[in-house]
């Protein structure tokens, strides 16, 4: 019998967040989301691991990197189970997890291709109307965007 | 109301609603006060709907007012390209309220957000025309009395129809019970009956009159047009089954009455014209009272 050591697929960060539990379909949209790929801060990243919950997950570590809730609640949308572990002295010093916000300016685009928000140069806005299968009301058109034709912006 | 702009229905509270009813009440009374003489109004037309803008000049005119505006984008620089955000900051300046239609939906909230002058959204695509659920709420509240308990239904395109959707969501406010008459294609979309059901209102679904027709307090007829059917042997199966007739009329209930948003083709057959239970031609008259109730609270006139 073969027993596998577990190892560190990505290797640990001395200070900085992780982001854990980021579905692997759904990771280039988180680090859109975040603008990850604007800041010259030490960034790895680990995808198609193996998940029990997720089947295949992807993984982010950010040295020197902490978010605002508010900054990092708009990755709930394409993660909603995504873990944070805050990192000092490579030691997790706090877990938390993300929450869907109430209101969504944006991120998503809106279903609707009669949409003024499709037409003009606006930044789109919604009303998150159900968190568990996330549904948007568009604050312009009222009309509601799913989970299954969620467009990330 | 929000922004002192009137873009959806939703955005007005139920005193509000009520209050401009009342003043609506009093237009009707005396329709030609001269409350708009030093005011400019633009009607900016993006997509021709002639009764609607008559309306809204007609109101204007009466009360005094000076328009300027277009009827349609092809009279305007939207043909050359220029932006919904211009416009709007253009027109802003030259007058003292705007009425807008626009063919896109969202382009009146957008246009609240840019102008300094209050909005009126007359139409933006499928999406909402307030002023129309004013008027109809103003001609269920006159001719039945009062806005509650009624019977209402709602006849015809029930999918796409924007004025039966705004209507709807208007009077789940004062505990309608609802019948809904459409062909299978054309049913009232899910999310509006789920909302009545979180409300527990009552609500029952037809694909044709039957007798139920004389349980009604109001009934409001849409036109059920060709090019919303997938399957043109679909409409022409159904194409008569929405169509009212004086004959249907006959034990009805002494205060109900028909109405209908107009323009109509053929789903309110012209022998209805007679009967005493028709409203169409009157609730149209009182789009003119209650677009005076409104332009007059926006401007804080009254």
């Amino acid at each position: 019998m073969k027993e596998t050591k577990k190892q560190l697929s990505v290797s640990a960060i001395e200070n900085g967040t992780v982001i854990d539990h980021i579905p692997a379909s759904n990771l280039f949209n988180v680090i859109q989301i975040l603008g990850l790929d604007k800041i010259d801060n030490l960034i790895t990243f680990g995808t198609n691991l193996e998940s029990k919950k997720l089947g295949r997950k992807a993984i982010i570590k950010l040295a020197g990197i902490y978010f605002e809730d508010d900054d990092i609640n708009r990755i709930a949308l394409v993660a909603p189970e995504a873990k944070l572990n805050i990192i000092k002295d490579y030691e997790v010093v706090e877990k938390s997890i993300v929450k869907v916000p109430d209101n969504i300016a944006g991120i998503a685009k809106c279903v609707n291709p009669k949409c003024i928000t499709n037409f003009e140069d606006v930044k789109t806005k919604f009303k998150v109307v159900s968190k568990k299968n996330v549904a948007l009301k568009c604050h312009y058109c009222e009309k509601i965007t799913d989970q299954e034709h969620l467009v990330i912006v | 109301m929000n922004n002192k702009s009137l873009v959806s229905i939703d955005d007005i509270s139920t005193e509000e609603m009520v209050s401009i009813l009342d003043l609506a009440k009093e237009f009707e009374k005396d329709p030609g006060q001269n409350l708009l003489g030093n005011k400019v109004i633009a009607t900016l037309f993006f997509e021709p709907s002639t009764r609607t803008r008559l309306s809204f000049e007609s109101a204007i005119s009466r009360l005094g007012g000076k328009i300027v505006g277009f009827t349609d984008a092809s009279s305007s620089s939207v043909t050359k390209g220029e932006s919904l955000y211009d416009t709007i900051r253009t027109v802003n300046n030259y007058s003292d309220l705007i009425v807008m239609r626009h063919p896109i939906e969202g382009s009146a909230r957008l246009a609240s957000e840019i102008s300094d002058v209050p909005i009126v959204n007359a139409g933006d695509g499928a999406n909402q025309h307030p002023t129309q659920t004013m008027l109809d709420l103003y001609s269920i509240r006159k001719t039945q009395g009062s806005l509650d308990n009624l019977n209402i239904f709602l006849v015809g395109d029930l999918k796409y129809g924007r004025t039966v959707h705004s209507l709807l969501m208007a009077m789940s406010r004062w505990n309608t019970t609802f019948n809904f008459i459409s062909p299978e294609e054309l049913k009232m979309p899910v999310e509006y009956k789920l909302y009545l059901d979180k409300l527990g209102l009552k609500y029952y679904e037809h694909s044709d009159f039957s007798d139920i027709i004389n349980e009604a307090d109001i009934i409001y007829m849409t036109r059920v047009q060709k090019e919303r059917f997938s399957d043109p042997m679909e409409y022409e199966k159904v194409k008569n089954v929405y169509v009212l007739r004086n004959s249907m009329l006959s034990n009805t209930k002494e205060n109900m009455r028909v109405l209908h948003p107009l323009p109509r083709v053929n789903e309110i057959h012209t022998d209805v014209d007679a009967n005493k239970k028709s409203y169409y031609f009157e609730q149209a008259l009182n789009g003119v009272f209650t677009r005076q109730a409104i332009l007059t609270r926006l401007l804080g006139l009254k």
